[in-house]
């Protein structure tokens, strides 16, 4: 991941940035649009579970050739 | 590959789609194979200029299109290798008879009746109806990228609206690769590349002077077995032909993946 002196690599940036960026465009769905699902999943979950914000992460992953939506929710007990 | 008919794409304009499709389809007559490559960047046209054979155009393919000449007429002869021929793209404006029911057709009568065994189709950049057109014949494509950001994306998009097409036999040639920045770990490696894009590998093209200089004077540098900077084109060739030639080594962090490059490079 580090190269010499300590500097990140720059393809491993571009590496990651494109991943992101890909996963988006295949799924023809925009980062704001992701917010949006996020806020109303939150909503949904919320009715159920004991619901906060800042621990709630969903995203688009590449898995071998099909994309899957992670949302990872963790439950209050 | 056994289409006989390959597109060659990339989305992103400027990463060497036209110079591709000339070294290629030179090194595949030089390999014995009846080979005609179809400019179909209409208004734009240079596969001409980079094969060196701007003098000798005097039909199109919009003239053929248009019924202004016969299929023969606008296909021409390159005297440098007896089984290169070019169909040119016109340099007027009007894409209106580009259909892709006459490009279609277009490649079924030259391969079925003028005995060409592969049509090497380049594709104008973007996604529009001009790639439209040239992907609609294929049933193969060589995508052209360059490792950077913007022709990776590009290159992402291209490659699933050829899938939309079911074009199966959809293959990578990595161009412009800079062994130097690469193992600084500044540029990409081929195996990031094909890790992010998700297609198969057919050729790494490293960087070379010499590519342009050939290009300058219109003779592509894999038509001459001297010139190294042409390996490369010829074993992506040869690959297309079903032979199994090896890449170079591409490990970025050792003296193989340098080696295997000096070794394009002719030893240098």
């Amino acid at each position: 991941m580090f190269g010499l002196f300590g500097r990140k690599r720059s393809k491993d940036q571009l590496k990651e940035r494109l991943k992101l960026v890909l996963s988006y465009d295949r799924a023809k769905l925009s980062p704001g649009k992701m917010e949006d699902l996020k806020a109303e999943l939150l909503d949904v979950i919320g009715k159920y579970f004991p619901a906060e914000d800042s621990e709630y992460d969903v995203k688009l992953e590449q898995q071998g050739d099909r994309m899957v939506l992670i949302a990872n929710l963790p439950v209050k007990g | 590959m056994n289409a006989k008919a390959i597109v060659v794409t990339s989305g992103k304009g400027g990463v060497g789609k036209t110079t591709t499709t000339a070294n290629v389809g030179a090194a595949l007559a030089k390999q014995g194979e009846k080979v005609v490559v179809i400019d179909t960047d209409v208004g734009l046209r240079n596969l001409d200029v980079v094969m060196g054979l701007e003098g000798r155009v005097i039909y199109d393919l919009i003239d053929y299109f248009e019924g202004r000449c016969k299929l023969k007429q606008a296909v021409i002869r390159d005297k440098r290798v007896d089984k290169l021929h070019l169909i040119a793209a016109s340099q007027t404006k009007d894409k209106s008879a580009l259909s892709e029911e006459r490009m279609r057709e277009t490649i079924r009568l030259l391969l079925e009746e003028e005995g060409f065994d592969r049509v090497l189709i380049d594709s104008p950049a973007g996604i529009e109806s001009g790639f439209q057109t040239a992907a609609s014949a294929a049933t193969g494509a060589l995508v052209v990228v360059n490792p950077e950001v913007s022709s990776v994306r590009d290159a992402d998009r291209i490659i699933g609206l050829l899938e939309s097409r079911e074009i199966d036999e959809v293959r990578l040639i990595i161009n412009r690769m800079r062994p130097e920045m690469v193992r600084r770990g500044d540029m990409l490696e081929v195996d990031d590349v094909l890790e992010i894009l998700g297609v198969k590998l057919i050729g790494i093209v490293p960087e070379d002077e010499r590519i342009l200089v050939s290009t300058n004077v219109g003779s592509p540098a894999s038509l001459d077995d001297a010139n190294k900077a042409g390996t490369e084109f010829r074993n992506i060739a040869r690959r297309v032909r079903g032979e199994d030639v090896p890449y170079p080594s591409m490990e970025a962090e050792t003296s193989g993946f340098l080696l295997g490059f000096r070794r394009l490079f002719g030893g240098r």
